[in-house]
């Protein structure tokens, strides 16, 4: 059912591709001349001095930063996909349940939850955690960053699950559960035996996308103290005195993995397809598998 | 449906370990915690204070004050430990017994001191500009109209230029003085604003030699003190350490290393005169 | 409460916030439909800018690409939006939400391209018409209809995302939070309340009216 984008025109013919050709050397030549100008630009700024650029790269700069950074922003983000993955189980299946006050009671806290920015639940979290460490002392002052980021990763993409959950089973052609009822399961064993799974399945691609934003949400920890890749690139240019350098490789760092992860996303996407009898797509198409995507 | 909620219970609890275990507090620990070392809050990316590149020993100002002061207590460089401790959560790191004392540009205040004790002042800073060293238009907070002047977010240093000097002055908040730096580097701003001896520390750094002047016009008074637990015993000592170290002229000799190269000089009178916590 | 209110000018933060949404949300439907066009056209090198541009900007965080904007983009090459200070600073923040978005919004039209019948695009191409035709008057009218939904999901992410801004020295609800928080502990809570109710009267609207629109303007099939 996808228009593909060669029916949209004909192949050019001659005069077409001596104008495509045309116009090909002018957006190359539109590109380079503005690649040029900034490189010049900041040529003339000192910026592209090499030691710059080198102590934002070398042995030192990975071992001392990057890696430490890397460490921390892949680990609060392992963390937050499986706490997130509970947390959203747990919350598609109340927003299943069949008593609707349940329903309605756990539809209200995931609609809340997925409202409220992310940033603005991390700087909250951030103060509460430090005054529950001051008065209770249960946690390390100095985490309170770090448990700040897990925990409002987790609220915030528990509740994107959840809502993934529940749209992935909808989802689902009636006659998995009209089958599973018809061989004398109960609506709870139907929904724990054949649909949850099977949701799971067809939800698994737009999961491994959820991960990439959640690397890339850790990042907002940097706004409230956590050391993760973006903090610790910046201290790496605090003292090298090539701030610019070290964040363009922090940039370039999470766009590496987030490809990678990307990549990886599709290609399951394919592969899982015939295990469920729901939609596997990763982007959200007429199916309606609502998945926001940042 | 036992199962499940069984392997449920189970990943929950084990993701709980993970997540405390894994903590940045329980990381990077070179020391064995056995009772008898001194753990000492500094802060990691303030060049020329307090900076610590990965594991390596940490340097700056603050960190000579603070092994000096570890020596007199009777605590060698092999049993410091040193903990990071942000601005913001210095208080906490004290009242939660995490550190034994914290020296980190931690200026005394009176709200402060409700919370924590403080021994010291062990230097005297105040609020300064920095600016690029071919810069002579700028004196002082006053001729700062109509000029751009960056700070960092959360801080009250540049609303306060703005309100009682110089209303015409553009602010830029950034998330730390070493991009305001890179800006002033660049040009777009004409001064950065804070405490003198940070912003000497800064143009201090390797990176930065004899690019930019403190323009040595401090206008308000930070008293940096030993920040400690309320209660804590250590306070007399501390101050004594203080006073020793000023006058063996090893104080100097660190001031002078931390600022090398930046003509910066602090206020003799005030620090010569700074008037002892009581530790009461 | 009052004077914590008359203090901080929370209302004027959160008009800031809802500025920078309706103008990055045009500025990136914009782009966004321009990267579209191209991911579709005729012209090989455009697919692949296109095809570039939203892999490039969508693994990226979004705090990065405002730093780098203000640090690198402002400092260094000195681009100035505006003559006025703190107006390109809001500049900025637009342009970079903006950029960052319109890989979503172009992703939404992409989607919403796939939900257009093949019959349609032959159609098209049978009554004669070229591309650009084609496009504007047969696929991408019924490709927005079919991309209510996920366009609605950016413009939501988008209002949520405006609280970065932060990091461009703009003066929005999250930064004026946390001073608030910083030096008012004691009234945690009710801060954080207000600034999440103000979010949620203003995201739950946007999330019924994509639903209502986008069962309105389906296109039966």
């Amino acid at each position: 059912m996808s228009a593909q984008p060669t029916v949209l025109f004909d192949a050019p013919g001659p005069r077409g591709r001596r104008n495509i050709l045309l116009l090909n050397i002018v957006g190359v030549l539109l590109v380079v001349g503005l690649i040029v100008k900034v490189l010049v630009d900041l040529a003339q700024k000192g910026q592209l001095a090499g030691h710059l650029w080198i102590n934002a790269i070398n042995g030192a700069a990975w071992q001392d930063y990057l890696l430490p950074g890397l460490q921390f922003t892949l680990q609060a983000a392992a963390i937050s996909v499986a706490t997130s993955l509970v947390f959203g189980l747990a919350f598609g299946f109340l927003r299943l349940a069949p008593f609707a006050v349940i329903r309605w009671g756990a539809s209200i806290i995931v609609e809340f939850l997925r409202a409220v920015p992310v940033l603005v639940m991390m700087v909250f979290l951030y103060t509460a955690l430090a005054q529950v460490s001051r008065t209770t002392g249960a946690i390390a002052a100095e985490d309170s960053p770090y448990y700040a980021v897990i925990i409002g990763l987790t609220l915030y993409n528990g509740s994107v699950i959840a809502e993934l959950i529940r749209s992935g089973v909808n989802g689902l052609p009636k006659g998995q559960r009209e089958a599973a009822s018809a061989i004398g399961m109960t609506r709870n064993q139907s929904l724990l035996l054949v649909e949850v799974p099977q949701a799971i399945t067809a939800m698994m691609p737009s999961l491994l996308s959820q991960i990439v934003i959640i690397i890339k949400d850790s990042a907002l920890g940097y706004l409230i103290g956590f050391y993760e890749l973006l903090q610790y690139s910046r201290q790496l240019g605090s003292g090298q005195g090539n701030m610019l350098q070290a964040l363009v490789v922090a940039a370039l760092v999470f766009i590496v993995l987030n490809t990678v992860l990307t990549l990886v996303a599709r290609w399951l996407a394919g592969r899982l397809s015939s295990r469920t009898s729901g939609a596997t797509a990763l982007k959200p198409g007429p199916a309606g598998s609502s998945a926001p995507h940042l | 449906m036992r199962r499940f909620r069984f392997l449920a219970a189970t990943a929950a609890a084990g993701l709980m370990l993970t997540a405390t275990a894994c903590a940045p507090s329980s990381q990077g620990g070179d020391e064995g915690g056995d009772g008898e070392t001194l753990r000492i809050g500094i802060k990691f990316d303030q060049p020329g204070l307090g900076f610590r590149a990965g594991n390596a020993d940490p340097e700056g100002f603050d960190t000579d004050v603070a092994r000096y002061v570890a020596s007199e207590l009777g605590f060698p460089e092999d049993k410091i430990e040193w903990v990071q401790t942000p601005s913001a959560n210095r208080e906490n790191a004290l009242e939660n017994g995490e550190v034994d004392m914290i020296l980190a540009t931690y200026s005394i205040t009176d709200e402060r001191k409700e919370r924590v004790d403080f021994a010291g002042p062990y230097f005297v800073a105040g609020q300064d500009l920095l600016v690029r060293s071919d810069e002579n238009a700028i004196k002082g907070p006053e001729d700062l109209n109509g000029k751009n002047l960056c700070s960092v977010t959360g801080s009250t240093s540049a609303q306060k230029i703005k309100d009682e000097y110089a209303e015409g002055v553009n602010l830029v908040e950034q998330a730390g003085y070493a991009e305001c730096v890179t800006i002033l580097e660049a040009g777009q701003v004409d001064a950065v604003t804070t405490d003198d001896i940070i912003l000497a520390g800064l143009a201090a750094a390797d990176a930065n030699k004899g690019k930019f002047k403190v323009v040595g016009n401090a206008f308000t008074e930070e008293r940096y003190g030993v920040g400690l637990p309320k209660g804590s015993d250590k306070c007399a000592d501390i101050n004594a350490a203080i006073e020793k170290m000023k006058e063996d002229g090893k104080w100097q000799e660190a001031l002078d290393t931390a600022t090398e190269g930046t003509g910066y000089e602090p206020d003799a009178e005030l620090n010569d005169n700074a008037e002892m916590e009581s530790c009461s | 409460m009052g004077e914590l209110l008359s203090q901080y000018d929370v209302l004027g933060a959160f008009w800031m916030n809802i500025k920078l949404t309706v103008l990055a949300a045009v500025g990136s439907f914009v782009i966004g439909l321009v990267l579209a066009l191209c991911r579709i056209s005729p012209i090989g090198s455009l697919q692949k800018f296109g095809a570039a541009y939203v892999n490039i900007v969508r693994n990226t965080p979004l705090t990065i690409i405002m730093v780098i904007g203000v640090l690198g983009v402002w400092s260094q090459l000195q681009v100035q939006l505006s003559s006025d200070f703190d107006f390109n600073f809001f500049l900025y923040a637009v342009a970079c939400l903006s950029l960052y978005h319109a890989s979503f919004v172009c992703e939404a039209i992409r989607s919403g391209v796939n939900t257009v019948p093949l019959g349609q695009a032959e159609a098209a191409r049978a009554i004669g018409l070229p591309f650009m035709d084609a496009a504007r008057l047969v696929i991408l009218p019924q490709a927005l209809r079919g991309a209510v939904t996920p366009l609605g999901n950016t413009l939501i992410a988008l209002t949520k995302n405006s609280t970065v801004a932060a990091a461009a020295s703009v003066a929005e609800v999250s930064g004026m939070m946390k001073t608030m928080m910083e030096f008012r502990p004691d009234v945690m809570v009710f801060i954080f309340c207000i600034v999440a109710l103000g979010f949620c009267l203003i995201v739950i609207p946007i999330g019924i009216c994509t639903t209502w629109l986008s069962d309105r303007l389906a296109v039966a099939r």
